[in-house]
């Protein structure tokens, strides 16, 4: 059994079809990129995922479950996560805060604890504080934890992001365009940190990215989306030589080389 | 945890300082009747502003119906009281209870409203409930109710809101209150972390709700007479103006402004009807040097020499 399927999703934003009958299926521990030009939909079949929308119409299975509607905090609940194209950190709090509210749904003591600091509250708070600190460490933020988030530099902040995610300890890790406006030597060491979550996480990966020779170094498989459609589907190798894909996407780049 | 009991320890042996100090004043008449009024109007508001200054600024949710809590725990709790006899502080629990039930139910629907909505739809029930007081014959209607017991002493809001203060300081260094914050942040990425932000939103009016509950049986039995006019928007916004001169988030901001901003009328009264002109001069001065940052609490800071190189976003930080 899969971990993801997604089957014939389709959703309509008035007039619009910004996905039609998109289907994939990840196994546990796959890679998979996501590509497509501009307003392809591919935020959009993230957003799904995600709960964010209500596909129109189609199913979404993940690990056994229907998850097609449900609120995204219950996805979350599912070991579903996500990073956001444009970053959303909470800005205003330091970077260790940011990471933290990712645990709070794992938390279990109640309001009650919290008040009269009964010992699960102690006991929960240095887990929670202990598991934060050992993934700043992994992501090389724990010098900058008590720094604002919105202080922090624009990789760093892409880096905080993931690391956020990952706090909710997904099974399935959700990158919408990691890159963006990072420099080549950051774009690498961003392609050695997705490899390696991958295998010290042991999660799955879908990919959005425009950098192209991040997502063909590292995703093992690629779906390419035009106007809301899959065109293509395959190990990169195929997708770099695949026609309707270098009209569609690789043209551009192609001219421009 | 031990630096927490460390911090506990020396915020009650402070308080009890205070305490004492005030007490003594309040017996020896340095501090006059007068004063010793308008000292337990400042620990009632001071109750007011934090629990408005959870919903506002903590979980970001404008309110501008807060008054409408004080005013359900103050006719609830001297209601049941003068009906039943219960000892004093049940009747307070009683009617912080009622204003939370209240809390509760009108959280639920328009909480999910958002900004300037929200505010509306608050400000609206707010005058419902002023209304529906005024109409209600057993709690005297439009005339007050009158009669009620004076039980509140200086101890009792003092310590109340010494209670206060520690109990939401508790929740917003704890899971809740990150919980909280985080929809104040950023509603979207908080649900994408499986924050319920639904679910915070409600706790945080519905706690709210009780603490104005609270404090409004405190006014009931300090001013021995209600009427439902007192409680309209006017007040509500009276809270939002501590908050928002209080500084997004901390208490230390949130207790000096509501002390300051209780005070003045009463000090500038000397000055006739000039006063009404003056306090919100003052007002705006005091906003605009707000807005320069130039906040009590960071002034205190360095005064102190606690010079510790402490982030705004440490306020925020897990105890
Ligand atoms: N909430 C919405 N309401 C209406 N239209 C929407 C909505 N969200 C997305 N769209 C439309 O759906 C299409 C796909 O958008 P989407 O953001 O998924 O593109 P994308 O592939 O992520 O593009 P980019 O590479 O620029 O991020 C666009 O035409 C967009 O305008
Ligand atoms: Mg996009």
């Amino acid at each position: 059994m899969p971990l993801l399927d997604i089957e014939n999703i389709t959703i309509k934003f008035g007039g619009l079809t910004a996905v039609s009958d998109f289907s994939i299926s990840m196994e546990e521990n796959d890679l998979f990129g996501l590509i497509g030009p501009n307003g392809a939909g591919k935020t959009t079949v993230f957003n799904m995922l995600t709960g964010v929308y209500a596909p129109t119409s189609g199913k979404i299975v993940f690990n056994g479950e229907s998850i097609q509607g449900i609120q995204p905090h219950q996805i979350t609940k599912k070991k579903i996560s996500r990073t956001f194209q444009n970053i959303r950190l909470m800005k205003n709090l330091s970077v260790m805060d940011n990471i933290k509210v990712s645990y709070a749904y794992q938390a279990h003591y109640s309001l009650v604890s919290s008040i009269f600091r009964l010992p699960s509250y102690f006991r929960q708070e240095e887990e929670i504080e202990k598991k934060s600190l050992d993934l700043l460490k992994i992501f090389g933020l724990l010098e900058l934890k008590n720094e604002k988030a919105c202080n922090l530099p624009y990789g760093q902040q892409r880096r905080l992001e993931i690391a956020r995610a990952l706090a909710t300890q997904p099974k399935l890790l959700l990158l919408d365009e990691p890159a963006a406006g990072m420099n080549p030597q950051e774009t690498q060491n961003l392609m050695d940190l997705i490899q390696w979550i991958r295998r010290e996480f042991k999660i799955a990966i879908l990919l959005i990215e425009h950098d192209m020779k991040l997502v063909m170094g590292v995703c093992e498989n690629i779906v390419v989306l035009d106007y809301g459609k899959i065109i293509a589907q395959g190990p990169p190798d195929e997708i770099k030589t695949n026609k309707k894909v270098i009209e569609a996407y690789l043209g551009e780049e192609a001219a421009d080389a | 945890m031990k630096s927490y009991i460390k911090r506990g320890v020396i915020f009650l042996a402070a308080s009890l300082v205070v305490f004492c100090v005030l007490f003594v004043l309040i017996q020896t008449d340095v501090i006059n009747a007068y004063y010793s009024q308008i000292l337990m109007v400042i620990c009632i508001n001071i109750i007011l502003a934090l629990s408005t200054n959870l919903i506002i600024n903590y979980t970001g949710q404008l309110t501008l119906g807060h008054s409408a809590f004080m005013a359900i725990g103050a006719y609830a709790s001297a209601f049941i009281q003068m009906n039943t006899g219960l000892p004093f502080f049940l009747s307070l629990l009683c009617g912080s209870v009622v204003a939370a039930v209240f809390g509760f139910l009108i959280g639920l629907p328009t909480l999910r409203l958002k900004g300037d909505y929200l505010a509306i739809t608050t400000l609206g029930f707010c005058q419902i409930v002023v209304v529906a007081i005024q109409n209600i014959d057993a709690l005297g209607g439009a005339q007050g109710l009158a009669g009620i017991p004076p039980k509140t002493t200086f101890a009792w809001v003092f310590f109340s809101m010494i209670a206060t203060i520690a109990i939401l300081y508790n929740i917003v260094h704890a899971n809740q209150g990150r919980a909280m914050i985080s929809v104040r942040e950023d509603e979207i990425a908080a649900e994408a972390m499986g924050i319920d932000t639904t679910r915070y939103k409600i706790m945080s009016f519905t706690t709210g709700a009780f603490f104005a509950g609270y404090a409004g049986g405190l006014y009931a039995f300090l001013m021995m007479f209600i009427d439902p006019n007192s409680f309209n928007f006017l007040k509500s916004i009276d809270f939002v103006i501590y908050v928002v001169l209080g500084g997004t988030g901390g208490f230390v901001g949130c207790i000096a402004s509501t002390s300051i901003l209780t005070l003045l009328p009463e000090v500038l009264r000397f000055l006739g009807d000039l006063r009404m002109v003056i306090y919100p001069l003052l007002l705006i001065v005091i906003m605009i040097l707000r807005v320069k940052n130039i906040r009590v609490t960071s002034f205190l800071r360095r005064k102190s020499g606690a010079a510790k190189p402490k982030e705004r976003g440490e306020d925020h930080a897990a105890a």
